[in-house]
């Protein structure tokens, strides 16, 4: 990075909410169904046709808008967004402009290199998403308008991001948010999750805003962070060389890794908003918000703040495990029935989420149910089994379904705690391998390892490794 | 004057109408006579009125987020003036 200059972002981000119906009629939203299948005269803009406002739209607006600590609007209005593209039926979006349902929100934000910070959050609204446009080689471009009308909620950011990083944390946080509301799916590849980056530079100290790019086609985190970085260059470059930073749309290239100019869209920013007649204002009371108010889940900020401060987690693992909703319910579930929550913790974000990965399955459809989980750490917690061993039987319990009681019994994996049968075993080893036991003796200590792990092997791992390595300092002294 | 040639070729443009300078001459003349008539409503003392979008008194209209059936691919596109059978054909749009 260049040190004469500061660079400015703020983000729009479009979040496809997951309702059942579209923003304004009753068509299905499903994604990936035969072209045009989802349609009826509302999303398709038949003149004469009525939309009416889905209520869990609001909801879900409501919802992300206190979860980003914003204020609900009383009184709200939608506004037609008018421009001409094929995928855009009515000739018109409906959308907010003035009177927004939510304003004022804010997030806090860490990187490494800035530290903590809050960013603004001007607004959010809602609108619906256009069709499709799909181009091929011919002389023609295809529609289909299954997409038209899905719900949309635009959440655009105040200029307070300084660099690629402090957006990307930015962008994590409210995908997070999202995900734990359940009003987004979050996939960014099929484009639930949207970014449009607003970059500019400045010299420091310069109060003004630089002129901005409008980065688009941005659909994976890393992407978005390649596509700021090239673009803050690229803009520095033109300064340097004596240019300007023209105000213009800009499209990413992944291949290339680099942003190029959409040309011929310069008169398209004359939007012409004016209220849409078509929709009556809506009114948000009170009761309405402190009632969703009070159905919000805990956000990750506080369970990242909870787990350290009440279970003992370090930050690290805090954050790995209310990253995301599902794990963290699993989590809670898990120590609800085991009161180590370290261990519980160590169990969640390793063996568990090894077979999670491997097997591609989602924590929510999880063979072993924190029940069973549990039932494995209760026997490491009283001495039954070895942690080793542990492993062996969370995989059995992952195939059979059994509680770990179960698997312990019938395969025999009892932990050996009987100090004669261990010392049998070890002075079967000490026979057998008298000149290492002598070397031992003399001060090799890093045979002690190899002791421990011939009786283990010997036991199956049955034996209690504690046990093993007192016995073991005795048959020394002795 | 209320408005200029220049604005109505630029909203002409705007709403993609390709219109003859003959037309303009004549667009520019009528649409100043229109607006010239609807500014008679500045004449009103709206002191202390609240600003609003709708003359209707009315609000919340909703519904339930239940799904109803779509009307099928061919009557969606029974006006269309070229289809591939399935999507919506256009003159090719290049970005």
């Amino acid at each position: 990075m260049d040190s004469r200059y500061e660079v400015v972002i703020g983000l729009e981000v479009h979040v496809q909410l997951t309702t059942k119906t579209k923003i304004f009629c009753g068509c299905s939203k499903d994604f990936g169904q035969e072209p045009n299948s989802q349609t009826c005269p509302v999303c398709l803009g038949l003149p004469g046709a009525l939309p009416v406002l889905n209520k869990q739209v609001v909801e879900y607006a409501i919802k992300t808008g206190l979860a980003t600590n914003h204020q609900i609007a009383p009184r709200s209005i939608f506004a037609r967004k008018n421009y001409f593209y094929p995928d855009l039926p009515k000739g018109y979006q409906i959308s907010q402009f003035e009177l927004p349902i939510c304003e004022h929100g804010w997030l806090n934000i860490e990187t490494e290199e800035l530290g903590k910070k809050k960013v603004g959050i001007t607004r959010i609204h809602m609108e619906e998403d256009a069709g499709k446009l799909i181009h091929s080689d011919g002389n023609s471009s295809a529609v289909d308008l299954n997409r038209a009308c899905t719900p949309l909620l635009e959440v655009v950011s105040e200029p307070d991001m300084r660099s690629a990083d402090e957006a990307i944390a930015y962008l994590k946080q409210l995908h997070q948010i999202v995900m734990y509301l359940g009003v987004c799916d979050g996939n960014l590849e099929e484009g639930s999750f949207r970014c449009d980056a607003n970059v500019s530079v400045r010299l420091w100290g310069q109060k003004e805003l630089g002129t901005r790019a409008e980065l688009k086609n941005l659909n994976s985190f890393r992407f978005i962070k390649q596509a700021i970085e090239y673009e803050v260059e690229r803009q520095i470059d033109v300064i340097d060389d004596g240019g300007k930073v023209v105000q213009e749309t800009r499209l990413f290239d992944a291949d290339a890794g680099t942003t190029r100019s959409m040309r011929g869209k310069e008169e398209a920013h004359d939007y012409r908003y004016f209220p849409d007649p078509d929709l009556v204002p809506l009114v948000v009371d009170h009761a309405w918000v402190e009632r969703v108010r009070a159905e919000l889940p805990e956000l990750p900020e506080a369970k990242l703040q909870r787990y350290q401060d009440e279970l003992g987690l370090t930050e690290y693992d805090a954050g790995v495990i209310s990253s995301e909703r599902a794990v963290a319910e699993y989590f809670e579930a898990l120590v609800g029935l085991h009161n180590n929550a370290k261990i519980c913790a160590n169990w969640v974000m390793g063996e568990l989420s090894r077979a999670l990965n491997e097997n591609d399955i989602a924590i929510a459809d999880c063979p072993v149910t924190p029940d069973l989980l549990a039932g494995i750490l209760n026997r490491i917690a009283d001495n039954t089994i070895s942690g080793k061993i542990a492993k062996k039987v969370f995989e059995e319990i992952w195939q059979s379904g059994k509680t770990a009681d179960q698997v312990i019994e019938e395969k025999g994996l009892k932990q050996v705690t009987d100090t004669g049968a261990i010392e049998a075993i070890l002075d079967e080893i000490i026979a057998a391998n008298q000149s290492q036991f002598e070397e031992l003796k003399g001060g090799k200590e890093k045979l002690m390892g190899f002791f421990v792990g011939q009786v283990m092997k010997a036991s199956k791992g049955k034996a209690n490794p504690g046990m093993v390595n007192q016995l073991m300092q005795k048959k020394l002294k002795g | 004057m209320k408005i200029s040639r220049a604005e109505v070729e630029h909203v002409a443009r705007l709403a993609r109408l390709a219109l003859q300078p003959e037309e303009l001459d004549a667009m520019t003349g009528q649409m100043d006579a229109i607006l010239g008539y609807v500014d008679k409503l500045n004449e009103l003392d709206t002191e202390g009125i609240e600003p609003t979008a709708h003359a209707v008194p009315m609000e919340n209209a909703f519904r339930e987020d239940a799904v109803k059936p779509s009307i099928g691919v061919e009557r969606a596109q029974q006006n269309a003036p070229e289809t591939d059978g399935s999507c919506f054909k256009v003159p090719k749009v290049i970005e």
